[in-house]
């Protein structure tokens, strides 16, 4: 394997904080749970899929669905995704996520860290500057790991157009859940040709783009 | 335990992954099987379970009949007189549209056709409710239809498959029912591993076989079949003088299912490498449990994966999850809570002015044990809570005081998992 894997980031991640031993290292190993947060129309439950077939290619067991209701356009909404070394057998909500991905910054609050793990990972689209995350966020630099990504700069620029489902997906890339071959392969299996090829693009530029604050 | 690992004839990497949701998989699961006749009515949480066959069918994918009906009392009928006719029949449906099927039901059982019909299970109104519980699969409870609950996606495919094999066994020829969790599974992503159309097509033994019966009128057997070059009456009248005669060998092929899906579970295990148990009920951690948890449908993982969580702690603990409702496995539970201090059932359905239909199902088979374990209902999940793994844990908590107590007092004997006020 070249590329280290997500739960390679997590070990660093407990060294480095001096959680280990505290913390049951072991349970990341089997199960990564992620929360999408955007709103009616922007696409967020595609993403959720997008990302579960993309670590279904790598050979992972996957689970992705939206918090069931009445979908109305503009409004805030959510979807899970489940990515294990072994058949998922839960089936609830994800309440203790390991990573929360933002997809419209207008969403960024302290709500949306609900139940985020300690040192959890945090990825936003954003524009303005990193001071301004935080202090939506209302956390400190450091509480947790976060990755921005101008993603509706890049989605204007690439595809003409505010959504930003497929640029996103470069965070979880970034922080080495899936690999960017299964993230591609994943949105050519989704999308017709032309649709494609243009989102690829932009989520190899959003992976050029997306930093660790 | 033997080390010894099966190897089956289509083992995984003859398999082909597929990122489906739990509608799409039965979808898939009905094309594979080769149906010939679809009669179905679009609600949630069914809708795709409609609209991918049709499209499948508009596709020229299958050689299938797709009968678009005006409702599912007409989407019944269809099916019993496609059934009627010889032809394989599948439909699907969902919480009020079951309500309006239930006459049909009944007609399709008494008339022993084995028609396949998924359940994605659903509240009933009122309040309208578009979620999950199972209070629509109790409507038909007594129908005398074969009823699987699955668990998860994967199941919801397997089981599809193997309900055309049950149904259609010679000695059963009874209708049978799929039922998955409305949202839970029926819009939820998860990879699966399916099986080549050929492996599907021979598992099930090609199109459906006609049995042969014995009638007045014609000197040898005939096939049970509408065919007007040998006319026979269906759903003829029988009062007093016939009805009750009528009726048993329904209760007889109906128990004989108990064998059949056993030994459909095995056969699909040496093709896929895939069981459920065996086949009517899945249990984990039961043999040597102080406290077992009932449960039927996709809850049965959430909670199954908290009761792991309480073994790792060295609480004895385990989880029985029944996936055959009807016929119900009365000895193989018997058998598994025979040495059981507590057993709480979880009821994702009420009933009002009663227990939960699960728990007096287990309380039925317990009754004749000489030491009967402690017993307690939890109804949770209606209309579509959601049940968390802190949920599960708190019950656990509880049955731990409890069985230290001894007993549970009849006051609290049906409980509420999740519920406000």
């Amino acid at each position: 394997m070249e590329k280290r894997s997500f739960r390679y980031y997590w070990y660093l991640m407990y060294i480095n904080a001096g959680f280990i031993g505290e913390i049951e290292v072991g349970v990341f190993e089997l199960l990564v749970e992620i929360r999408w947060h955007s709103r009616g129309g922007q696409g967020g439950w595609t993403a959720s899929n997008l990302a579960a077939l993309a670590a279904s290619y790598e050979g992972k067991y996957v689970q992705s669905f939206p918090a069931f209701g009445p979908e109305r356009s503009g409004a805030p909404i959510m979807a899970f995704t489940r990515i294990s070394d072994e058949p998922v057998e839960i089936h609830s909500m994800v309440y203790s996520p390991d990573i929360v991905v933002v997809l419209d910054y207008t969403l960024l609050s302290p709500s949306i860290l609900s139940g985020l793990k300690q040192g959890g990972f945090i990825i936003t689209n954003y524009t303005g500057s990193e001071e301004q995350v935080f202090s939506s966020l209302g956390i400190k630099k450091g509480d947790y790991r976060v990755v921005l990504i101008p993603a509706s700069k890049l989605a204007l620029e690439v595809l003409k157009s505010k959504i930003t489902n497929t640029a996103m997906l470069a965070g979880i890339v970034k922080i080495g859940v899936v690999k960017i071959e299964s993230v591609e392969k994943a949105i050519s299996e989704r999308f017709s040709k032309p649709v494609a090829e243009k989102n690829i693009l932009l989520v190899r530029r959003a992976l050029e783009e997306a930093r660790e604050v | 335990m033997s080390r010894l690992q099966l190897i089956p004839k289509y083992p995984r990497e003859k398999q082909v992954m597929m990122n489906l949701n739990g509608d799409e998989a039965i979808a898939y699961a009905a094309k594979q099987s080769y149906v010939d006749v679809v009669a179905a009515y679009p609600i949630t949480p069914q809708t795709i379970i409609v609209e991918k066959y049709s499209e499948f069918v508009a596709n020229g994918e299958v050689h299938t009949e797709f009968v678009p009906v005006e409702s599912e009392h007409s989407a019944m009928s269809a099916c019993v007189g496609a059934a009627a006719a010889g032809a394989r029949a599948f439909t699907a449906t969902s919480s009020q549209g079951l309500a309006l099927m239930v006459e049909i039901l009944y007609i399709a059982s008494g008339l022993r056709l084995p028609i396949v019909l998924a359940v994605v299970n659903r509240a009933l109104s009122a309040p309208i409710n578009i979620h999950n519980d199972h209070s629509d699969a109790y409507l038909m409870r007594d129908s005398g239809w074969i009823m699987l609950f699955a668990e998860n996606v994967q199941e919801a495919y397997d089981t599809t498959i193997q309900a055309f094999k049950i149904a259609e066994h010679p000695e059963v020829q009874l209708p049978a029912s799929v039922h998955i969790d409305g949202f839970f599974l029926s819009h939820t992503l998860e990879n699966i591993y399916t099986l080549p159309d050929e492996a599907v097509y021979e598992f099930l033994g090609g199109p459906r076989k006609i049995p042969k019966v014995r009638v007045d009128y014609f000197d040898e057997e005939v096939d049970y079949v509408l065919n007007p070059a040998r006319p026979l009456s269906f759903g003829s009248l029988a009062l007093y003088d016939y009805y009750f005669e009528m009726k048993i060998p329904q209760l007889i092929a109906i128990n004989k299912a108990l064998d059949v899906i056993k030994q459909v579970n095995e056969e699909w295990y040496e093709l896929t490498g895939r069981r459920y148990g065996n086949g009517l009920v899945d249990p984990y951690m039961v043999e040597d449990a102080d406290i077992v948890l009932v449960a039927m449908g996709s809850g049965a993982g959430t909670i199954r994966s908290v009761v792991k969580k309480y073994r790792e702690r060295g609480l004895k603990i385990g989880l029985l999850r029944v996936r055959s409702y009807r016929p119900f496995p009365h000895s193989d539970i018997r058998n598994l809570l025979r040495n059981t201090k507590l057993v709480a059932v979880m009821d994702r359905a009420i009933g009002p002015g009663q227990y939960g239909a699960l728990y007096l199902d287990i309380a039925s088979t317990l009754y004749h044990e000489r030491s009967k374990p402690i017993l307690v209902d939890y109804v949770y999940g209606l209309g579509g809570r959601d049940l968390s793994p802190d949920m599960v844990s708190a019950m656990i908590n509880q049955l731990v005081k409890d069985l230290e107590r001894g007993y549970i007092p009849e006051e609290e004997r049906l409980r509420f998992l999740g519920v406000r006020g």
